[in-house]
């Protein structure tokens, strides 16, 4: 077990007093060469990495105009201290938003401002050096970019965007982390985040497909590179294999089933995740996106339909069209992408759905809103359509839901502690005690509303709920599926053409 | 012509020339920037009149410092809008008497206003240097320039006070200094201690602005978090790197 202490869960969430210190022994393992190479990376510290990197720094603040703005603006002004998830589980002041950001921020005054140039101690500004390096690679890998700061920042100062280029800078000079370039790698030559290839992933959905008829009496199919389907389903490759993930899965299939809408999965392009964003790689997040594209051409497909994942559906709706788009060969009548619970929430509108919810009545469920959904996407044609269209389609398969308290959730969410590229066990004290603001509002619904389940839409909140959950004594399948709900409620009785 | 007025009237050029060119550089180096992806923090306005409405929150009433913390942005704003009261009540001594904005600054409600917007700027700048002393998390991530300019700006405050409660100054005489500014025709300065003051730190704010976080003025118009419509599925974003090398495969 862990040589660290959960958290206690106490009444209400206090602001801890600043500890220094308290996380820095946290880092994750570094890439070696062989992780670096497909993501064209550097396997090692290059010589002169100072100097790389302070002219990496101002090649990225020179063509992004959210760094620029970001790194002048900050004003000091506290409104983000208490903000950050992990600060609020660790006490460690540099999980503090801006004092993160000034990691970054005080080598840029240094060598890219006047002040920094003639007054370093003056204005916080600070030399590029080893430990400034090794302080990078601890503290910008404690933060899962989930962007709440940036909610209350009075300039939307955003830490997620300075944390992805630390790390671009940090990749680009040879020290990348092992955990999220080895599964971009994994992408590039499988293509999926697991490694899972073709032959196992049609295994898989065969052995679906009998479940399900096993479970349901019901042919419902889990078709793979079907070309001329309407719809291409990009999911997260959890989808494939982890509970809760899925039985989502099996909940998508069922929606498609009963719509009568032909869908397929890709081979090709069998992965939703994009982990080039929590890196911060301009070319890996393209060449990512790229194979969705791709997958849909040869595939001949009318609509793109993404599943339950978070970052990915931030990728999907705020990058594609800009990375890999114009998608002018789709169905314009249909948004693109479409989320999978827009998909579901509006064949629900039509009365094309119909549900038992008795079959959930073993739950009292409630809703954990995903950062990248929350805060950096949005479903259906309204703002604020990412809080409202999950819920809705919670709602339609249970009986009994409750929101937990209103500063936790929508967009103001809490990180489930895992995001972000964190999802590795070499960060597990982190992942843990970062998500204590989250169990502290899932606690306590479950003592006040006798709460049951929590149901997300996220493979990375999934995955990271499964395994803190048990640290703060709830049981690990309390983590549901949305769709795993739906899967549950969902009518089986349309009329076979 | 005294010492005093020939050097506070080159300070006052060399701080002008120096905040003017400093910032529109800055301006012009954050409106040449790219943004090559959409970010906007949502919930969003999903129309650029929507993003208007949200910029407007945002630098009227400082919406999200509201939703973050009370006290900072009671004083903060306490602070700004004071600022802004004193700016109105100054600009009697820039204008003359047949400018057009003349009946509007002489009202007996700007003037009094601004005179005691003094002691709310004083009070507001107690509040977030207090903030920046006692809260242990705003006290870990202030460097001594951020004291520094509280004390700036505290200086100016209380010694422009000092001149409107305490000690006059000749004001017909410092209108026809500053009026002599504006038509390049030097006029003599009366040298009271506070004024010289006054003006002495008000030409070092100047100076420093462009080159420190007083940038956050110009920078949150440009804040793409804040400022961008949410529509990339609607429509097409692409700037900088994400305008280039748009060869992607194509149908048939």
């Amino acid at each position: 077990m862990a040589n660290f202490e959960t958290p206690p869960l106490t009444e209400f969430m206090e602001v801890p007093p600043v500890i220094p210190g308290t996380m820095e022994h946290s880092s994750p393992y570094i890439a070696k060469p062989e992780i670096q190479a497909p993501l064209a990376y550097p396997g090692q510290l290059v010589e002169n990495w100072e100097q790389k990197a302070v002219f990496k720094l101002g090649e990225l603040v020179k063509s992004n105009r959210a760094l620029q703005v970001f790194l002048d603006t900050c004003v000091k002004c506290g409104a983000c201290t208490d903000k950050c998830h992990y600060y609020l589980g660790t006490s460690d002041p540099k999980n503090m938003p801006v004092a993160r950001q000034d990691l970054l921020r005080s080598v840029y005054r240094r060598y890219y401002t006047l002040a920094g140039k003639l007054f370093p101690k003056l204005v916080g500004a600070r030399d590029m050096t080893k430990s400034v390096l090794d302080e990078w690679y601890s503290y910008f890998h404690q933060c899962s970019q989930c962007r709440r700061c940036s909610v209350y920042c009075p300039y939307g100062i955003d830490t997620a965007e300075v944390s992805m280029a630390a790390r671009e800078i940090m990749d680009s000079v040879g020290q990348g982390q092992k955990y999220c370039n080895e599964i971009i790698g994994k992408v590039f030559k499988i293509g999926n985040n697991l490694g899972l290839p073709e032959p196992a992933l049609v295994n898989t959905l065969e052995g679906l497909e009998e479940d399900v008829k096993e479970a349901t009496g019901v042919d419902v199919k889990f078709p793979v590179d079907v070309k001329g389907a309407d719809v291409l389903l990009i999911t997260p490759s959890a989808d494939f294999f982890a509970e809760p993930h899925i039985d989502g899965l099996i909940g998508y299939a069922k929606v498609f089933h009963q719509a009568g809408i032909s869908w397929t999965l890709s081979s090709y392009a069998s992965e939703a995740a994009n982990f080039s964003m929590f890196i911060g790689s301009r070319h890996n997040l393209k060449k990512q996106a790229m194979r969705i594209r791709e997958a849909a051409l040869e595939l001949g497909v009318k609509r793109i339909v993404v599943g339950e994942c978070g970052h990915a559906w931030r990728v999907a709706y705020s990058f594609w069209n800009t990375l890999v788009g114009p998608f002018d060969f789709l169905d314009r009548n249909y948004p693109v992408p479409q989320h999978i619970c827009e998909f579901t929430y509006d064949l629900i509108q039509k009365d094309a759905l119909r549900f038992d919810k008795e079959a959930n009545d073993d739950k009292v469920v409630t809703f954990h809103d995903s950062c990248n959904v929350a805060r950096a996407s949005r479903m259906g044609n309204m703002p604020g359509g990412q809080f409202v269209i999950p819920r809705a389609v919670i709602k339609a398969s249970v009986n009994k839901f409750v929101d937990m308290a209103p500063d936790t959730i929508g967009e103001a969410t809490f990180c489930c502690g895992g995001g972000g590229g964190l999802l590795t066990d070499d960060l597990l004290e982190l992942r843990v005690k970062g998500s204590l603001p989250r169990m502290q509002a899932l606690k306590q619904v479950v003592d006040e509303h006798g709460v049951t389940h929590v149901a997300a839409i996220c493979a990375i909140c999934k995955a990271q709920f499964s395994k803190i959950l048990p640290y703060y004594k709830f049981p690990m399948d309390m983590i549901q599926s949305v769709h795993g709900l739906v899967s549950n409620a969902i009518r089986l009785d349309r009329k076979e053409i | 012509m005294t010492t005093v007025t020939v050097i506070y009237t080159a300070l006052f050029y060399a701080a002008m020339l120096l905040f003017v060119l400093g910032v529109g550089r800055k301006i012009f180096i954050y409106a040449r920037t790219p943004q090559p992806l959409k970010i906007p923090i949502t919930p969003a306005p999903t129309t650029k009149a929507g993003v208007w409405v949200r910029m407007a929150r945002e630098v009227v009433l400082f919406e999200s410092l509201f939703k973050a913390s009370k006290w900072t942005w009671l004083f903060g704003w306490i602070f700004h809008l004071s600022l802004l009261l004193a700016f109105f009540r100054h600009l009697r001594y820039a204008l003359s008497p047949e400018s057009f904005l003349w009946p509007l600054v002489n009202l007996e409600l700007v003037q009094t206003a601004g005179k005691y917007g003094g002691y709310a700027m004083l009070l507001g700048l107690l509040g977030l240097l207090a903030r920046r002393i006692f809260v242990d998390r705003v006290r870990y991530i202030s460097s001594p320039s951020d004291f520094l300019m509280l004390i700036l700006l505290m200086a100016i405050a209380g010694s422009g006070l000092m001149m409107t409660f305490i000690s006059h100054t000749d004001i017909v005489a410092l209108k026809a200094f500053t009026l002599g500014l504006f038509y390049f025709d030097p006029q003599p300065l009366p040298a009271s201690l506070f004024l010289l003051v006054h003006l002495g730190l008000v030409a070092l704010l100047l100076i420093i602005f462009p080159f420190s976080k007083l940038l956050h003025a110009p920078g949150l118009f440009f804040s793409p978090t804040r400022n961008q419509v949410d529509n990339p599925r609607e429509q097409r974003w692409t700037r900088g790197w994400t305008a280039e090398n748009t060869d992607t495969p194509k149908p048939g």
